[in-house]
């Protein structure tokens, strides 16, 4: 029998907050209150203890280049930021567009540091042509369906994914947004920084033009439609009208999209190069305006490590992408709840219950935190300020955008079905 | 200055300083023996990422006139292993001891990051769509002594494909620095998409702006622009944005007329227009050497005599 008692802390959940001890007990939570005592006990005072946090978008890059990221150096990643279960990108070598691969990850991925959910494609080899085996890959626990990285360009070929997914309960088709021939051959925003520096551009209207369609397309089949890492003012204006028509539409911001501009690229350093882009201050104040009144449901950290080597190349010829897992709640804290922006239950909601549900994920993951409940927690020192060190990552890759930057609010604790992966800001595996 | 990356690197005075450098250089190269020991000892390595026969050789022209040492790595593209990192490349070039890197190279920016990664001087000799600044020092020199002491008030349409254009980006910030008023000029689908911050108007009628311009500097016309849906048909261009021999009847008498190269002849401008009295193309060429000559010079010669 293990026991663990988490002493001091402000609980948080989807149902409010309350001074409490959370006692846990062969990995689910055994009692939620005071006067609880166990064998083992770790310190919560002057924190908040919510639900483990929940990302809807890694990559983990197992298998194909485990240079850049493993599962496992991933998933201790995850833990370290406070994550209990994170959705693994289909964007390997091979994709996740077949059983065979999808049950290694999960299989690679069981005693991990954090549950990982593996997501499926939508067509095979992420191609946009065929649909990928979406029932077989459903009956192995996929909920979460996308081609990220690629976009489904052909609306004849999205439709007929949503269409199929209606047969699969619970399941959503998680779209890329951005259309390839717009953005095809841009690599950062395409505005007035990118005119100068004679970088190609990516335009806003390659996001909202798929969002705009894909939103008529969820109407048209009734079918669950979730954006990915919603970046531009006008996507955000698309899905706000679709949520007040009723349509079945998600979305997702990334941290990097709330926290960077496309300024960012005046240095010609591909750590800020990343699809879609950092966009404009006004496209940042549209995303923090979509988070604070609910149009975009999740924080997802698109955490996206490439080797060293990678990102020693010109702009244009470096790959996409960015870390996220270790800095993401901090950057949330930071930027949007320290402001004001956001109440601290806002951004829990954002990183926690709002991506459960989207992924599937609700009967383990994002609260509430009572009684018979799964133990997947994570404890928050809302006041801790650090430093980021792109050296002491947990991610084999060091491809942050955020080295030197002070940010507010830490992990102290993460536990994972009952057990303290993370003690006091440290991996105890 | 360590570097030349951008002409964003210097001001006016900056400028004026080059260019009065490369006068004198100029006066070198027209002696019997064009030949100064100026940068004796100093290695300056040209590191071309793209063909680019004129551009190198004026360089390493100046560097030899300069009796700099110098070493040319050509890589052509068929030769750059994928995901072969630049970073090793260049300092593997460090390592064999260098004072000077000039770089041309298809990416956007490759020599602003060569130069946060070795200690040798980088000149950018043309990078991707970004800039190529002593492109635009050698045009601005070549306008100075036509019209000189300074480009107060004068009138500049750059005319073509902007939008993909480093010489463009270079020669706009540097007209405008010596007091120049420069007008893009082109159909929209080849200038900027945004001109946000750019010190200058634009213009999608060459012959609105033909008869109030005191210089016309075109672009080269990349043909495969087309494929792009970025303009018809080359005939189309020609009539509507080439400088033709009739809309060169319209300009003022005393108008100049400039070109990059290589040209097109009869595309972007007509034979008999570049060959006219109007066209100071050759003596861009000639003024590249000196102006290169005085770039090198200043980033590597300090506390020498010049000549």
């Amino acid at each position: 029998m293990s026991e663990l008692l988490l002493v001091g802390g402000t609980v948080v959940d989807a149902s409010g907050e309350r001074v409490a001890d959370v006692l846990v007990r062969d990995g689910v939570i055994a009692a939620v209150g005071t006067r609880l005592s166990a064998a083992r006990t770790l310190d919560a005072g002057g924190c908040v203890v919510a639900p483990g946090l929940v990302d809807l978008h890694v990559h983990l890059r197992e298998p194909g280049d485990e240079e850049a990221e493993t599962i496992d150096s991933g998933a201790r990643a995850a833990a370290l930021g406070g994550f209990t279960a994170v959705v693994a990108m289909p964007n390997t070598t091979p994709p996740l567009d077949d059983a065979s691969v999808v049950s290694s990850v999960l299989a690679r991925g069981a005693d991990a540091m954090c549950e990982v959910v593996s997501s499926g494609c939508i067509t095979k080899g992420r191609e946009g042509k065929e649909l990928a085996p979406m029932g077989e890959l459903y009956a192995l626990g996929v909920r979460v369906f996308t081609d990220d990285g690629a976009c489904v360009d052909d609306p004849a070929v999205m439709r007929h994914a949503l269409e199929y997914s209606m047969s699969l309960p619970g399941a959503v088709v998680a779209q890329h947004a951005e259309d390839s021939s717009l953005a095809g051959g841009g690599h950062m925003h395409e505005g007035a920084w990118s005119s100068r520096l004679g970088i190609p551009g990516r335009p806003a209207e390659a996001e909202s033009v798929i969002v705009a369609r894909d939103i008529q397309l969820a109407a048209l089949t009734g079918a669950r439609v979730h954006f990915l890492h919603v970046s531009t003012a006008a996507a955000v204006d698309l899905v706000r009208e679709a949520k007040r028509r009723g349509l079945p539409v998600t979305a997702e911001a990334a941290p990097h999209h709330f926290a960077l501009t496309d300024e960012c690229c005046a240095g010609f350093d591909p750590i800020y190069k990343v699809h879609p882009p950092l966009r404009t201050a006004s496209d940042v104040d549209a995303i923090k305006a979509g988070l604070a009144d609910g149009t975009i449901d999740a924080i997802a950290t698109d955490h996206a490590p490439h080797a060293p080597e990678a990102k020693e190349r010109p702009f244009d010829q470096a790959p996409p992408g960015m870390l996220g897992l270790e800095t993401a709640l901090a950057l949330t804290l930071t930027e949007l709840v320290e402001p004001g922006a956001l109440t601290m239950r806002q951004a829990l909601a954002a990183l926690s219950w709002q991506p459960a549900l989207i992924a599937g994920i609700a009967d383990r993951h994002g609260g509430p935190i009572e009684a018979g409940r799964a133990a997947n927690l994570c404890v928050i020192d809302p006041a801790a300020a650090w430093e980021v060190d792109a050296n002491r990552l947990a991610s084999r890759a060091r491809n942050t955008p955020y080295a030197g930057r002070k940010l507010t609010g830490k992990v102290r604790h993460t536990i994972l079905r009952g057990e303290a992966v993370v003690i006091d800001g440290t991996a105890t595996r | 200055m360590k570097h030349l990356l951008s002409i964003d690197d210097l001001d006016r005075a900056g400028i004026d300083e080059l260019l009065d450098l490369s006068e004198s250089f100029l006066e070198v190269t027209s002696r019997e023996i064009p030949k100064v020991p100026a940068l004796r000892g100093k290695t300056v390595a040209s590191l071309f990422y793209e063909d680019s026969t004129r551009t190198r050789l004026s360089f390493e022209t100046a560097a030899k006139r300069l009796s700099a040492d110098t070493m040319t790595f050509s890589v052509s593209t068929s030769s750059v292993k994928k995901g072969e990192s630049l970073r090793d490349t260049v300092q593997t070039i460090e390592a064999m001891g260098v004072d000077a890197v000039v770089v041309r190279h298809g990416s956007a920016g490759a020599p602003r990051r060569i130069s946060e990664w070795i200690d040798a001087s980088i000149v950018n000799a043309g990078d991707g769509r970004h800039e190529h600044p002593t492109q635009a020092l050698l045009d601005t020199l070549t306008l100075r002594r036509h019209r000189g002491p300074s480009l107060d008030g004068m009138r500049v349409a750059i005319v073509g494909d902007v939008r993909h254009s480093r010489v463009a980006r270079s020669n706009v910030l540097a007209f405008d620095r010596m007091g120049a008023q420069v007008t893009l000029v082109g159909p929209p689908t080849l200038l900027p998409e945004s001109v946000d911050g750019w010190p200058s108007t634009v213009s999608f009628d060459l012959d609105d702006v033909l008869a109030e311009v005191d210089v016309v500097y075109l672009l080269r016309i990349q043909l495969e622009r087309q494929a792009q849906a970025l303009f018809p048909s080359v005939r189309e261009y020609t009539s509507r944005y080439g400088l033709t021999v009739e809309r060169a009847a319209r300009l003022k008498p005393d108008t100049l007329i400039m070109h990059p190269g290589p040209m097109n002849r009869g595309v972007e401008i007509a034979a008999e227009v570049a060959d006219g009295p109007a066209s100071i193309i050759t003596e861009q060429v000639a003024n590249g050497v000196a102006v290169r000559m005085a770039v090198l010079y200043s980033l590597l010669g300090a506390g020498g005599a010049v000549v």
